[in-house]
């Protein structure tokens, strides 16, 4: 068991692995080196990192579009994503994923879709295996709090409790959908909402606590794996950049800088400025690898194009 | 050999391949109920318990994307609609995410999924429980689509089905389900992609699919009677579609009638008009007909579906049309046998 010093530094330094990932893409991103839209985790990071904590590899996950995060934290490679990226043959897919259909299966990443809300049903199914295979695996299925406006959250959360099955749900809340703030879009509430369905729900008002986040899934992982049941969590957070693409957009006039401020302050990397700066060399020196290993793989080929499509 | 309806056929599959292989299970609305979707799944919950065949939510958009995601567990789910229509709320799952899962990993996930769902005519199913739907699928790569005919192939074709690591929809005309044939007792797999020659001929090819293929087999037998020997071709997989034995058989009469069990539009029997003109050119000896639903909803009324949908008697005045043949007397031979079957909703 780790001691609460040594816990805290190792999740500070996968928070620290995705921010410096994603801004080391927007660096490289005017170069067009990059050959997919990104949708990217900075701000997010904490929420992956406290979720995946305590998940085995053979526990699996579903996620979004803005995955980069969960595929780091989950523990996929990373040289491999740097490619995927790129392209390029060694990507974790060989070029066919880009960034929003990020998959890790050795790990239990099992994929992420750039339609919202169309995982989720993914991980009930996955769920329902687990149950039948009786493997005692937790399955997580992510989305975000637009995801709650489509029909499938609703029947997949249904028969998720209607079956008693091992998922755990994570409304992953930053407010926005695009560029359209929650107010805008929903009627209800969304955890009185959940809670009809007769599923428990936890609520994790700051995101950015990498302790909290990360002791919550574990208790709800390990009820899962009891069968318990599903569980449905909501986690706030917060999207420092645009939706899509490396930019700022506090100009834009949908949200305010100072919207942004104010996680700022229980941001983990500006909270804890000395456990960071001990930690920015190894950092620096694992994403050089991974882009290096990017730039050294080939393009694929024409050939490349027809396989694995059955 | 034993004789079985197209129904027991299915449900003697179903039941095979789930003693055969644990994760196989079988699903979806009213599976489990009394009426067993036509009789193909009566029995199975009884047999294998709840978890492994049971009822859903009328919910086909999260319950089609759920068997994706017990599919990549290793599971091989079965999911099953009473119609082809409700495939429309599906479309998300199986094209989006089903049919290029594999693809967007770069070949590191199999996605071993069937979704059976029955098409066609019943009695009085207007515009919303009628539709084909077969190029929908078709048109997507990733997915195969099978469109049996008999019931030896119902139950070898959802065999290989079930068996295949890849996303299958297989599409069942309801009136084959009381369509009676040999069919052997145990397990067997017809390899999907494999066209069947349904009766050998050398006047005209006639590629038929799915019910159109019991139509093309009647009328084939009306022909032969008159000198005309037409050679019929069920494809059974419609995608990826067997052509190699409809381009010889065209070779060799230099004549093509499809007869396409759904709108001619953007469908089926374009592709496979497009495939042959390009291959065969120069053997054709005429155009290329085609046949298939009128070119407007399915209409309600059966004297209006009468119209709506063509048969084996559509068939034989194209066939005497191609061959500049005058129209032979067909009083007293009865096209409406299978219609008149339906007294009340069944």
């Amino acid at each position: 068991m780790l001691n609460t010093n040594e816990r805290l530094k190792r999740l500070i330094y996968q928070t620290l692995l995705i921010r410096r990932v994603e801004e080391r893409v927007i660096e490289l991103y005017p170069s067009d080196k990059i050959q997919s839209p990104v949708h990217l985790s900075i701000g997010q990071e904490p929420v992956a990192v406290g979720l995946c904590e305590s998940m085995s590899p053979k526990d699996v996950l579903f996620t979004t579009y803005r995955g980069h995060a969960y595929y780091i934290a989950k523990g996929g490679k990373l040289p491999e994503l740097m490619a995927e990226l790129y392209g390029r043959k060694g990507g974790v897919s060989g070029g066919k994923a880009g960034s929003m259909h990020l998959a890790a299966p050795e790990v239990g990443m099992m994929g992420s879709s750039a339609v919202v809300a169309s995982t989720i049903p993914h991980g009930v199914g996955a769920a329902l295996a687990a149950k039948l295979q009786g493997t005692k695996q937790a399955v997580i299925t992510i989305f975000g709090d637009g995801a709650i406006e489509e029909g499938v959250y609703h029947e997949s959360m249904n028969f998720a409790v209607l079956h008693k099955l091992p998922v755990l749900f994570v409304c992953e809340n930053n407010a926005l959908a695009v560029h359209t703030s929650l107010a805008q879009r929903q009627a209800f509430d969304i955890v009185q909402h959940a809670k009809s369905y007769g599923i428990n729900t936890t609520v994790i008002e700051d995101g950015n606590d990498l302790i909290k986040v990360g002791d919550i899934a574990a208790k709800l992982l390990e009820s899962l794996r009891a069968g318990g049941g599903p569980e449905w969590l909501m986690v706030k957070t917060y999207r420092y950049k645009e939706h899509v693409g490396p930019g700022d957009d506090f100009d834009a006039g949908y949200r305010s800088r100072s919207d942004m401020e104010k996680w700022l302050a229980t941001d983990p990397l500006y909270k804890y400025p000395e456990i960071v700066k001990e930690m920015e060399a190894d950092v620096k020196t694992e994403i050089d690898r991974a882009v290096a290993f990017a730039e050294a793989s080939p393009l694929p080929t024409r050939a490349d194009l027809l396989t694995d499509v059955e | 050999m034993r004789r079985l309806n197209f129904a027991d056929a299915i449900n003697e599959c179903l039941d095979q391949e789930m003693a055969r292989d644990p994760s196989v299970f079988v699903y979806g609305i009213g599976v489990p109920d009394f009426k067993g979707i036509f009789g193909t799944t009566v029995g199975l919950a009884e047999k294998y318990g709840p978890n492994r065949c049971f009822d859903t939510p009328l919910a086909e958009d999260s319950m089609t994307g759920f068997a994706l995601g017990a599919a990549l567990k290793g599971m091989r789910p079965v999911h099953t609609h009473i119609r082809a229509d409700f495939l429309l709320l599906t479309l998300n799952q199986i094209v989006n995410m089903i049919s290029c899962h594999n693809y967007m990993t770069g070949g590191h996930t199999a996605v071993p999924l069937v979704v059976r769902a029955i098409i066609g005519r019943g009695w009085g199913q207007g515009a919303q429980h009628s539709k084909s739907l077969f190029s929908y699928f078709t048109h997507i790569p990733g997915l195969k689509v099978v469109a049996p005919a008999t019931p030896r192939d119902g139950k070898g074709l959802l065999a290989a089905a079930i068996r295949d690591n890849n996303p299958v929809v297989f599409l069942e005309h309801r009136w084959l389900h009381w369509i009676e044939g040999e069919v052997p007792e145990e397990s067997y797999e017809i390899p999907l992609g494999v066209a069947q020659i349904m009766r050998p001929g050398s006047d005209l090819t006639l590629v038929a699919t799915s019910w159109m293929v019991i139509e093309a087999v009647h009328a084939g037998k009306i022909l032969a009677d008159s000198g005309i020997n037409v050679e019929i071709i069920d494809p059974r997989t419609l995608a990826p579609m067997d052509m190699d034995p409809i381009l010889a058989s065209v070779r060799k009469t230099g004549r093509l009638l499809i007869a396409d069990y759904d709108w001619l539009n953007s469908g089926l029997s374009a592709e496979i008009a497009a495939n042959v003109g390009a291959a065969c050119f120069g053997t054709l000896k005429q155009p290329i007909e085609r046949i298939g639903f009128a070119p407007t909803p399915c209409p309600t009324v059966r004297t209006l579906e009468n119209h709506f949908y063509p048969n084996a008697e559509t068939i034989i005045r194209t066939v005497e049309k191609m061959l500049g043949r005058p129209p032979m007397d067909l009083t007293g031979v009865d096209f409406f046998s299978h219609e008149r079957r339906f007294r009340g909703p069944l």
